[in-house]
C-alpha cells in the first residue's frame, strides 16, 4: 500500500539515501522500486509501474537532487508512467486521491540554499516541479522531507533523519488504519 | 528432326541468337525476331528443318511452362476475384469473335457448320504471343493485362470441349467414345492435379530442398510440370490449363521464387522454340500461288476480331483509351485454332484446302502481332496530348528484405513484424520457413545469392536489406550483388567476426552489427551484477567496453592488411585481439563513473 520510488544511480554509493531507505524498507506493505536497479537501460516497464501505483496509497518519491531536479531515470519515469490518459487527461484518474510524499537529499549543507549561498534560492523554491507532477495527477502533498549535507551530515543527525522519516510512515499506516 | 539433336540445337540457338537481338534492335519485340528466325531456318527459308510437326509439338511445352510460371504468380484469391472477368468477358469474347468469324467465313463460302467451328477455332487467340508481349511491355499487372489474361484463361478452358466436340459433328462419328467416361476422366485428373499441387508437392519440395542440390531441385520442377502436362493430355484436357492450375495451387507456396527463378530459363527457351515453329510452318507456298485470298482472310480475321475486342474491352475494365491495346494484342489466331482445325480436317468436318488456308492466315496472322502493337504505338505517339491515366499496378513488395532467417535474421524479423513493419524473407533452410510460414511470415525459399532471386523479392523497390545469413561469403556476395544492382537498397549486414566486419566495411557498408557482441556484453553485466556490482553501473561499464571497443575496431579495419591466406587472417585476428586486449588493459581503471556525487 505504500511505494517508495527510490532514484539513485548508485544505491551502493549512497550514504544518506540508502540509511533512509533502511529506516522504512521493512514496514508492512511498504514496496521499494529501486528504479537504476530495475531499469539500468532506461527501458521502464511501465505498466508494471502503474499496477504498483494503482495498488498503493501512498506514493513516496525518494531521490538525491540532481541539478535542482530529480535524476534523469525518475523524470523519465515521470514521463512514462504518469501518463495521458491514465494519470491525467481524459479519463486519467488513477492516482487521483492518492498522497505523495516527496523524499529528498542534498549535497551541500542548508545555507547554500540561501540568496547568499551558492544555489541562491531557498530549497523550497525547487520543490514546485515536483509538486505540481503529483497535484497535477490529483494526488494529495505531504510535507517533504528533505536532508542536506548528506556528504557530511553527522551520524548523530542521520540517524535522527531516518527516525523522522521511518515515524511518518508508521503514522501514516496508523491514521490509514484508523481511517 | 532432321540429322543429330546437337546439330538441330545449334540451328535452332544461332537463328535465334541472331534474329532476336536485331528485332529487339528495330524495337520489333522478341516474338518477331523468333517468327523470322523460324521463317529464315524453315522448310522455306534455308531449308535446314523440315520435321516442323514435331518441333511444334515439342515446343509447345513452352506455352506449358508459360501457363505454369502465370499461375503461380496468381494465388486461389486473386484468381476467385477474376472469375467475373474470366467467365463473362471470357465467354463474351469468344462468342462474339466467333459469331462474327463464322459468318465471314460463311460469306466467304464455306458451309455453315464448318464455318462455325473454323471460326471460333480462330477466335482464339496466342496465349504465348499475348503474355510474351504484354510481359515485355509490363502490362501483366496493368488493367488490360488483367482483362487480356482473363480472356486467354477463358479459351484455355473453351478449347477443351471444343477440341472434343468437333469429331462428334462429323457424319458418323460413331467412335467418338462415351462422353460420360471422358468427363468422368477428366474429372479426376483435375481432381488429381489440386491434390497434387495443394498436399503432395510442398512436403515433396521440402525433401528435394532439403538435399540441398540445386539441379535436383530444378529437375523436380519439371518434372511436376510435365507430369501434370502429360495427365493432363491423357484424359484429352490442356495441358496448359493444367499446368497453371498447379501453378495457382502452389502460388501461396514458400518455394514460389524458387520455382519461378528454376523454370523461367526453360519456358524462356521453350517459348522462344514455340516462336521459330510458328514461323518455320508459315507455309510460303501457300502464300505464293494464292496470295489475295489469304491476305482477305488475314486480314478479316484481324478486323473482324479486333473490332469484336474493342468493343467488349470496357466489359474487362479496360480503360476506354487502351481498348485498341487491347484489340492489336488478342486479334492474332492461336495455338489452338491448329489444334482444332487439325481436328476437324481429320473428322472431316473441315475441307483440306480450308484448314491449310486458315492454318497459314493463323500464322500470318501472329506473325502480324508486332506490327500491330508498333501500329498502334505510332496512332497513341501521335495523339499523345491527351491526359494521361497511370495504370494501377499490382504493389506488393516490401520495404524490408531479409536474407537469411536463421538465430539472427529471425529476431530481426520478429522484431519488424512486431512493430508491424512487412519483410520479405529469404531462406534455405526448409525446416525453418516451415515453421515460420505456420505463424504467418512471408517467407521464401532460395539462396539469395542469386540476382533473379533478389529481383523476384523486390529489391529494386525495397529499401532495407538485411543480410543475416550465417556463411560470410555468402553474406558479401549479396553485399556486392544488392551494390551492384541495387544502389537505392541500403545494407544492414551481421558481421561472424572481426574479418568479415573489415570485409564489410571495405565495401562499404556502414551498418554492421558482430553477431554476438551485444549478447556477450549482457552477459558481461550479469556477471559483473552477480559479483555485486549495481546493475545501472554495470551497464556504464558495458556502454564504455561498447564505445571503445567499436572505435578501436574502427581503427583497426581502416588499416590495410594482407587477408589474401587463411593463414594470413588467422594472424591478424590474433593480432588484433593482442591490440584490443592491450588497448583495453591501458584503459583499465582511467575510466570513472562521473556525475554528480554520491
Amino acid at each position: 500500500m505504500i511505494t517508495v520510488i527510490y532514484a539513485h544511480p548508485h544505491p551502493l554509493r549512497s550514504r544518506a539515501g540508502r540509511r533512509l531507505l533502511d529506516a522504512v524498507r521493512d514496514l508492512p506493505g511498504l514496496a521499494v522500486h529501486s528504479l537504476y536497479d530495475r531499469y539500468p537501460d532506461f527501458s521502464i516497464d511501465v505498466a508494471a509501474e502503474q499496477r504498483a501505483l494503482a495498488a498503493s496509497r501512498l506514493v513516496v518519491l525518494q531521490h538525491p537532487l540532481y541539478w535542482y531536479s530529480v535524476p534523469a531515470l525518475l523524470k523519465l519515469w515521470f514521463e512514462r508512467v504518469l501518463a495521458h490518459g491514465w494519470a491525467y487527461g481524459e479519463g486519467g484518474t488513477a492516482l487521483r486521491g492518492k498522497d505523495c510524499l516527496w523524499v529528498a537529499t542534498t549535497g551541500g549543507p542548508p545555507e547554500w540554499y540561501t540568496p547568499e549561498g551558492p544555489h541562491a534560492y531557498p530549497f523550497d523554491a525547487f520543490a514546485p516541479v515536483v509538486r505540481q507532477t503529483a497535484r497535477f495527477c490529483g494526488m494529495n502533498w505531504l510535507d517533504h522531507i528533505v536532508l542536506h549535507g548528506a556528504h557530511r551530515v553527522s551520524e548523530e543527525a542521520l540517524a535522527a533523519a531516518a527516525g523522522h522519516y521511518r515515524a511518518r510512515l508508521v503514522h501514516y499506516v496508523e491514521q490509514a488504519a484508523a481511517a | 528432326m532432321s540429322g543429330s539433336f546437337l546439330v538441330d540445337a545449334m540451328v535452332y540457338l544461332a537463328a535465334a541468337v541472331v534474329c532476336v537481338p536485331l528485332a529487339a534492335r528495330f524495337g520489333l519485340g522478341s516474338v518477331l525476331g523468333y517468327l523470322i528466325a523460324g521463317c529464315a531456318i524453315g522448310p522455306w527459308g534455308l531449308g535446314f528443318v523440315r520435321d516442323v510437326e514435331s518441333i511444334l509439338h515439342f515446343a509447345e511445352f513452352g506455352v506449358v511452362l508459360m501457363l505454369f510460371l502465370i499461375g503461380l504468380e496468381l494465388d486461389i484469391g486473386r484468381l476467385v476475384r477474376m472469375r467475373r472477368s474470366v467467365f463473362g468477358g471470357g465467354s463474351l469474347q469468344l462468342a462474339l469473335c466467333g459469331a462474327l468469324l463464322a459468318a465471314g467465313l460463311a460469306a466467304a463460302g464455306l458451309g455453315w457448320v464448318p464455318a462455325i467451328v473454323a471460326g471460333l477455332a480462330i477466335a482464339m487467340s496466342s496465349t504465348a504471343i499475348a503474355v510474351q508481349t504484354m510481359a515485355e511491355r509490363n502490362l501483366l499487372n496493368a488493367p488490360v493485362g488483367r482483362g487480356a489474361f482473363a480472356v486467354l484463361l477463358f479459351q484455355d478452358i473453351a478449347a477443351i470441349p471444343l477440341i472434343a466436340l468437333v469429331p462428334l459433328l462429323a457424319a458418323g462419328a460413331a467412335d467418338a467414345g462415351n462422353p460420360w467416361v471422358d468427363g468422368a476422366q477428366a474429372l479426376g485428373a483435375i481432381v488429381a492435379v489440386i491434390v497434387i499441387g495443394r498436399f503432395l508437392t510442398r512436403p515433396v519440395l521440402r525433401l528435394v530442398a532439403k538435399s540441398n542440390v540445386r539441379e535436383v531441385f530444378t529437375a523436380f520442377a519439371l518434372l511436376l510440370v510435365l507430369g501434370i502436362a502429360e495427365l493432363m493430355s491423357l484424359v484429352g484436357l490442356s495441358m496448359a490449363l493444367g499446368a497453371f492450375l498447379a501453378g495457382v495451387l502452389l502460388a501461396s507456396s514458400e518455394y514460389r521464387h524458387a520455382l519461378e527463378t528454376d523454370i523461367a530459363p526453360f519456358k524462356g527457351l521453350l517459348l522462344g522454340l514455340f516462336f521459330i515453329a510458328v514461323g518455320m510452318s508459315i507455309n510460303f507456298g501457300l502464300i505464293a500461288a494464292r496470295p489475295l485470298t489469304l491476305a482477305g482472310l488475314t486480314l478479316g480475321l484481324l478486323a473482324l476480331k479486333g473490332v469484336a475486342l474493342a468493343l467488349i474491352a470496357p466489359r474487362l475494365d479496360v480503360a476506354p483509351r487502351q481498348r485498341w491495346l487491347f484489340a492489336a494484342l488478342l486479334a492474332q489466331g492461336g495455338e489452338f485454332a491448329f489444334v482444332v482445325l487439325g481436328v476437324a480436317r481429320s473428322a472431316r468436318v473441315l475441307p483440306g484446302e480450308w484448314e491449310a488456308l486458315l492454318i497459314a492466315a493463323v500464322a500470318l496472322s501472329m506473325a502480324a502481332t508486332p506490327f500491330l502493337l508498333l501500329a498502334h504505338d505510332a496512332a497513341e505517339s501521335r495523339s499523345a496530348r491527351r491526359t494521361s491515366e497511370a495504370d494501377v499496378i499490382d504493389d506488393d513488395s516490401a520495404p524490408v528484405i531479409i536474407a537469411g532467417f536463421g538465430r539472427v535474421g529471425m529476431i530481426v524479423g520478429r522484431l519488424l513484424f512486431a512493430y508491424g513493419c512487412r519483410a520479405t524473407v529469404l531462406d534455405h533452410d526448409p525446416d525453418q520457413i516451415e515453421l515460420l510460414r505456420k505463424f504467418g511470415f512471408k517467407v521464401f525459399y532460395g539462396d539469395a545469392t542469386r540476382l533473379d532471386l533478389l529481383e523476384a523479392a523486390g529489391a529494386a523497390k525495397a529499401k532495407v536489406i538485411v543480410v543475416a545469413v550465417d556463411d560470410a561469403d555468402k553474406s558479401l556476395r549479396i553485399v556486392d550483388l544488392a551494390r551492384a544492382h541495387f544502389p537505392g537498397l541500403a545494407i544492414v549486414a551481421r558481421a561472424r567476426n572481426v574479418q568479415h566486419y573489415r570485409q564489410l566495411r571495405s565495401r562499404g557498408v556502414m551498418l554492421i552489427e558482430r553477431e554476438t557482441f551485444e549478447a556477450a556484453l549482457r552477459i558481461g553485466r550479469d556477471v559483473l551484477e552477480r559479483l555485486g556490482a549495481e546493475p545501472y553501473e554495470a551497464r556504464l561499464v558495458a556502454d564504455t567496453f561498447r564505445r571503445h571497443n567499436r572505435a578501436d575496431l574502427e581503427q583497426m579495419v581502416a588499416q590495410p592488411r594482407d587477408a589474401q591466406s587463411a593463414v594470413a587472417a588467422a594472424q591478424a585476428g590474433r593480432e588484433e585481439l593482442e591490440e584490443m586486449l592491450r588497448l583495453d588493459r591501458a584503459r583499465r581503471g582511467r575510466e570513472q563513473v562521473t556525475g554528480w556525487g554520491p
